[in-house]
Order: C-alpha cells, then sequence, then structure tokens
C-alpha cells in the first residue's frame, strides 16, 4: 500500500497548490445568498422583472418556473409578467441587439446562466461596486468590472458611491488594507514601491440605507444564482436519497463478496 | 429453459464463450486494490453509452441552437440534468479511472511478455479516448468549447507545408463553425464510439487469451493442479470477481454520486465557467484552459519553444509523449515484474514520474505566470516564467522516465520472486 500512500500524498499536494494560485488583488464581498430562502427569491424575482428585465433577458428560463418560489399562476401573471401574456414563454426582452450595441458600446448579456459563469460573489460585489466617474461615457465606474459598458441603473437607490484611493510603499502593507477594508477594496501593482488600494465610499445618500440595499441587491443575486441551476435544491435532495442508497447496497454488496471468498485461502 | 439453452448453442456458442469468458477464466486469487479499475472502466464506458444516448436525443448539433439546447436538457428535459451531469462526471471519471488502470500496469509490470499486445490495445484504447473527450467537449458551444478546440485544431496548422490546408480540412472551414459541429457530433456519438468499443473488446480477448497479471508478477499458469488442470493460484472469475468488482462498483457509484449530486462542475474543473458563455468566435477569452485530463501534455505544448519560426516542435513533443508509451514493453528490462521485487532505482524513477506528471497537470491548468518571473539577475532564465522553466525541466524527467528504461532497470537490485503468489 506505500505507494497509494504516496499518490495520495501528492494529490493532497497538487490540491493545496490550486488553492493558493486562486489569491488576487481583489477581495470580493460574499454574498448573503441562501437557496432555500422562498421568501428572498421571491423579492429577488420582483427585482429582478423590474429593475433589470428592461435590458437583460434570462431567455433560458421560464416563467412558469417562478412558482418554485411559492407563487401562483396567477401571481405571476399580475406582478411578474409584463412582455408576454404565455406562461411557458422564456425570460426574453425586447431589445433588439443591434439597437442594444449601438447604445451601450456592448450588448447587455443574457442572465440565465451568468451566475454560473461569474460565481454569485462576484454578481454581488459586481452590483455593489458602482461609484461616480466622469471620465466615462455613462458616467459611472465599477471597482469590480473597471470600465464597465453598463451605467449604475440602481444610484437612486444605492445613492451615489465615490472612489477613494489610498497610496503604500510595499506589496504586504497595500494586502493587509485590502483586508482591514470593510467592504469592497482593491490592491493594484503601480511599480515595486508603490502600490495603490482602492475602496468606495458613499457621497450622496439613495432612497434605501445602505443595508437595505445590500439587502436588495443580496435577494437580487440570489435570485441570478437559483435562475442559474434551477434544478439544484432537487439535485441535492435527490443527492442524499442515493447515497443512502448505495451505503446500504454497499452492505449487502460486501456481505455477499465476503460469503462467496470464505472458501479462497 | 435448458432446452433453450441447447437449442442456441447448437446455432452459437453461448454457454462456451459465458464458460472461456467469465465462468472459467481463471484470474489470480491476489487482485489488491489496483485491480478495481479494469472493471470499472467497463462500467464507465457503459454509463457513458447510455447516458450519451439519451442526451442524443435533446441536443441539437447546429451553431445556433447547441448552447441552448443544453441548458433545455438542464432545464426543460425531465431528467435531463442528471444525464448531462453523469455524462460529464463520467468523462472525468472516465480519465481517472484510465490513468489509475495505466499507473497500476507501471506498478506490477502488467505491460511485460506475454502481455505486450494487450498493452499496445490499451494505449490505442487511451488515444480514442482523448479523441472522444476533444470531439465531445466541442458539443456544449460554450467559449471553452470554442477556444479549446480552436487552440487543438491549430496544432494540426503547425505542421510543416501541408498545416493549413491540414487544418481547414478538419474544420471543413476556413474558421471553426458549423460545420465543424456537425463533423465533430458525428465523431463523437458513432464514430469513436465504435472504435472505442471494438478496441475494448479485443482487449478483452487478448486479455483472457495470456490471462491477467497480479501484485507478484507471477504467472499462474506455471503452476497448475494436476488433478482440475487449472492454476492452483487461480480463481474463477464468476463469482468470485463478479462479486468483488460489485463492492468495487458500489464504492465508485458512491465517489462518482457525491460528485454528481453535489459537485457537479467540480470547482471549475469539470466543467469550466466560462463554458457557461456562448461560443463568440470574435472574443478570445482570457486564459484557455483544457480539461484536467489533457493538462499534462498541454502544459509540454505550452513550454516548447518556437524554432526555426515554427511551433510545430511543441506538437511534436506533446504528441511523442502519448507514443511513447506505446514501447514500454520493450523499453523494460527488468528482470522482475512487480514493483515489490523492484529496486530503488525503478522505484525512485517511478516516484519521478508519477510526481511529474501531477505537476505537469496543474501547471497545464493555471496561466504560465502563475509563479512569477526569475530576478533579471540569474543567468540563463532571468526573466523567464518560473513555470514555463519548471515544465521543461519536468517534460526531460517525463521522457528520461522511458529513454533511460533499459539502462535502470536492467541494473536495478531486485529481490527474489517467489514461485506462487503471495498473500496480500
Amino acid at each position: 500500500m506505500k505507494p497509494m500512500t504516496a499518490l495520495l500524498g501528492f494529490i493532497v499536494f497538487a490540491a493545496t497548490l490550486t488553492v493558493s494560485a486562486e489569491e488576487s488583488g481583489l477581495r470580493l464581498e460574499p454574498a448573503p445568498a441562501r437557496r432555500l430562502d422562498v421568501l428572498s427569491l421571491q423579492r429577488g424575482a420582483r427585482n429582478f422583472v423590474n429593475y433589470c428585465l428592461n435590458c437583460h433577458s434570462a431567455q433560458y428560463m421560464r416563467y412558469n418556473r417562478l412558482t418554485d418560489f411559492a407563487i401562483g399562476e396567477q401571481e405571476i401573471r399580475d406582478n411578474l409578467m409584463f412582455a408576454t401574456d404565455k406562461l411557458g414563454s422564456t425570460m426574453t426582452v425586447a431589445m433588439p441587439r443591434a439597437d442594444a450595441v449601438a447604445w451601450f458600446g456592448a450588448a447587455p448579456p443574457d442572465l440565465s446562466v451568468e451566475a454560473r459563469v461569474r460565481g454569485k460573489d462576484w454578481l454581488y460585489s459586481y452590483l455593489l461596486g458602482f461609484y461616480r466617474d466622469e471620465k466615462t461615457v455613462t458616467g459611472w465606474n465599477n471597482l469590480v468590472f473597471h470600465n464597465v459598458s453598463m451605467p449604475h441603473v440602481l444610484w437612486k437607490l444605492s445613492g451615489v458611491q465615490r472612489l477613494v484611493e489610498t497610496e503604500y510603499e510595499d506589496e504586504g502593507k497595500a494586502e493587509a488594507a485590502v483586508v482591514a477594508a470593510e467592504g469592497l477594496a482593491l490592491a493594484e501593482r503601480i511599480n515595486d514601491h508603490k502600490y495603490v488600494v482602492k475602496t468606495l465610499t458613499l457621497e450622496g445618500a439613495g432612497t434605501m440605507r445602505p443595508v437595505e440595499y445590500e439587502a436588495f441587491v443580496a435577494d437580487l443575486v440570489n435570485f441570478l444564482d437559483y435562475i442559474g441551476e434551477p434544478v439544484r435544491n432537487e439535485r441535492i435532495k435527490i443527492g442524499i436519497a442515493v447515497l443512502i442508497y448505495l451505503g446500504i447496497l454497499l452492505a449487502f454488496a460486501y456481505v455477499l463478496k465476503r460469503a462467496y471468498w470464505k472458501d479462497v485461502h | 429453459m435448458q432446452k433453450l439453452l441447447n437449442w442456441i448453442d447448437e446455432r452459437f456458442p453461448l454457454t462456451a464463450l459465458w464458460k472461456s469468458q467469465v465462468a472459467e477464466y481463471y484470474a489470480p486469487k491476489n487482485f489488491n486494490f489496483w485491480y478495481f479499475f479494469g472493471s470499472l472502466a467497463l462500467v464507465v464506458l457503459v454509463m457513458q453509452i447510455l447516458t450519451g444516448i439519451f442526451l442524443t436525443m435533446s441536443y441539437k448539433p447546429d451553431a445556433t441552437k447547441a448552447f441552448e439546447s443544453v441548458e433545455y436538457i438542464m432545464r426543460d428535459v425531465a431528467g435531463g440534468w442528471f444525464i448531462r451531469y453523469a455524462h460529464s462526471t463520467g468523462a472525468t471519471a472516465f480519465f481517472m479511472v484510465v490513468y489509475l488502470h495505466m499507473f497500476r500496469a507501471l506498478l506490477y509490470g502488467s505491460y511485460r511478455r506475454p502481455r505486450e499486445l494487450l498493452w499496445i490495445v490499451g494505449c490505442f484504447i487511451y488515444l480514442a479516448l482523448m479523441a472522444e473527450a476533444f470531439f465531445g467537449y466541442l458539443l456544449p458551444w460554450g467559449q471553452m468549447s470554442y477556444w479549446g478546440a480552436q487552440v487543438i485544431v491549430n496544432l494540426f496548422s503547425t505542421v510543416p507545408i501541408i498545416g493549413d490546408d491540414l487544418g481547414i480540412w478538419i474544420r471543413g472551414d476556413y474558421t471553426l463553425s458549423d460545420v465543424t459541429l456537425n463533423r465533430f457530433f458525428a465523431f463523437h456519438v458513432i464514430a469513436v464510439p465504435l472504435v472505442l468499443l471494438i478496441l475494448v473488446a479485443v482487449h478483452l480477448m487478448a486479455l483472457h487469451e495470456v490471462g491477467s497479471n497480479n501484485p507478484d508478477g507471477v504467472e499462474i499458469k506455471d503452476t497448475i493442479d494436476p488433478v482440475t488442470g487449472h492454476p492452483v493460484d487461480g480463481i474463477a472469475f464468476h463469482p468470485y470477481y463478479t462479486v468483488k468488482d460489485l463492492v468495487g462498483v458500489v464504492v465508485f457509484l458512491i465517489f462518482f454520486s457525491i460528485v454528481v449530486f453535489f459537485w457537479p462542475d467540480g470547482g471549475g474543473y469539470f466543467l469550466e465557467a466560462n463554458n457557461f458563455i456562448p461560443a463568440n468566435p470574435l472574443q478570445t477569452p482570457d486564459h484557455i484552459a483544457p480539461v484536467w485530463y489533457f493538462t499534462p501534455y498541454y502544459a509540454m505544448l505550452r513550454a516548447v519553444p518556437s524554432f526555426l519560426n515554427s511551433q510545430f516542435w511543441g506538437v511534436l513533443v506533446m504528441g511523442a509523449a502519448v507514443v511513447i508509451l506505446f514501447f514500454l514493453p520493450w523499453l523494460d528490462r527488468g528482470r522482475v515484474k512487480s514493483i515489490r521485487y523492484r529496486g530503488s532505482l525503478y522505484k525512485g524513477w517511478l516516484a519521478a514520474f508519477v510526481i511529474t506528471f501531477l505537476i505537469l497537470g496543474y501547471l497545464g491548468v493555471v496561466p504560465v505566470t502563475v509563479w512569477g518571473q526569475f530576478g533579471e539577475k540569474i543567468p540563463v532564465v532571468g526573466t523567464a516564467d518560473r513555470a514555463t522553466v519548471i515544465v521543461r525541466v519536468l517534460t526531460v524527467i517525463y521522457f528520461l522516465f522511458f529513454i533511460l528504461m533499459p539502462w535502470y532497470t536492467a541494473r536495478d537490485k531486485t529481490k527474489a520472486v517467489p514461485a506462487r503468489v503471495t498473500g496480500k
């Protein structure tokens, strides 16, 4: 069994290498998204339909799938469907792609599987990361996605943030500042003796307090995460049953093997 | 029932086949952990074919519909998500099982005489499996599918003189397009699986002709029981190994289910995040990495410098790294087969080879800048990417394992091999 132990050792070693490679200068805010929280998903669906679905489609997500969140079909028709009257339709938008490219420089991406591309922490941080920047075409910039072509459509809710840049002489201090910062923080290397840590500060209040806005975004991200893989809750539920079944089967298979192998010496 | 069987046996050797291949195939009684992976590979093959058939019922090999049809399978087809995850996890499982199966051969000298042909057929299976995985990976038509295939097809374009034409011939177009997707679909669902099935059948027939090796590397056919005429240390494959392999299959299914139901994207290594973006021929992703099972070779490919204005050398090195496996039976000059009786030379080289393969695999996943650059003041390698230099060194070790094998296996201080198999 020695070679096997050695092999396992190397696999563990390789796994630790993988972990260390995922570091970067950006510290994302972990999204407080809970996929079993039906109320949060309901609010997220409402936020998505009201604020995102004008430009962003979710063309693989059907309206009737919203019944997963304990919303009745009539409620979906009355409150969440504006662009179609068929419950089985997918969440598409009326904006032609060519127009979108002309207006924004890039067509707003479909958001069906965006959470699987970016991850929910990224989406959460991104929606919290907008700040005022007069140098860009839209007047907005983003700490997570530099020079993004999407304007900050939620600014009335969130209020206006400004960028704060602090210079540090060495990498260690910059990294420490990123760790110590509350909220989003990004360290950038200018040269060997100059590091800039970027953080955000609220300049003008919106209609929501920061905590409320964060909760609003968390619900929205929860919804996006859900529609990225609507089957996930079911998958995990079935998976537990499958493992219990296989565990029992293993016991029987092992006893059977023992019984047959009794006469092998 | 017996009448029906007799009727069939008069027209087809059903009972004879069952006896020769299963019920009266005598396998060594001392198989250990490493001997589970052959039967597991067969199980995974069957699973891939079954899930593949059901995927084909809903998948559309059309550049404008492929990505959408995969999401349709994931959301609207009953049980579609399970079929798809089982298939994508199956690809990873297939390579894991096959790599462990091949490693077993290295441990116990299973490729040695009289099993040279068995090993060679196995190498062809490995090649077919790589082709199968490559063609299949294009089908979801995501960014990684598209650009991964682009990278591989471009390898053929580096062949001197005919390269450009060869690339067009493979793609069927000037760029990777709908035409390419359709032919890759044809290769993935029928051409390569057919080859794979035939090769597996030949592999099994060859195995049952020469008999299985075992952890001691002793030929059980050398000690025959005079009464029964069967090897003393052999036991019938059925029922002994069918019931034992059943345990292995259930344990495997437990690991497999953990991935399928709780971790289907494998942290981005089994299903890559960028592959959830539809293929876009106009936008190259920042970082293209193949799926984990190709990364050791991909690392070599990236690290070989261009020479005489050609990238072809990297392709040659990568190809040679696979082809050299075929020569293993003749490179090994050891007096013993099993690692149990080998000396420290072979053990050391094998350990180095395994470490090399794993580190190459890791470095093939990450960008070349992962470990930074060497300082400017260091001669020769100054300012070069550390990872690239390390891959070059490891590539040399990978090849030395094979090239020096005739020398170090012949010189190795081996232990005496017992006449019959030992216990575990």
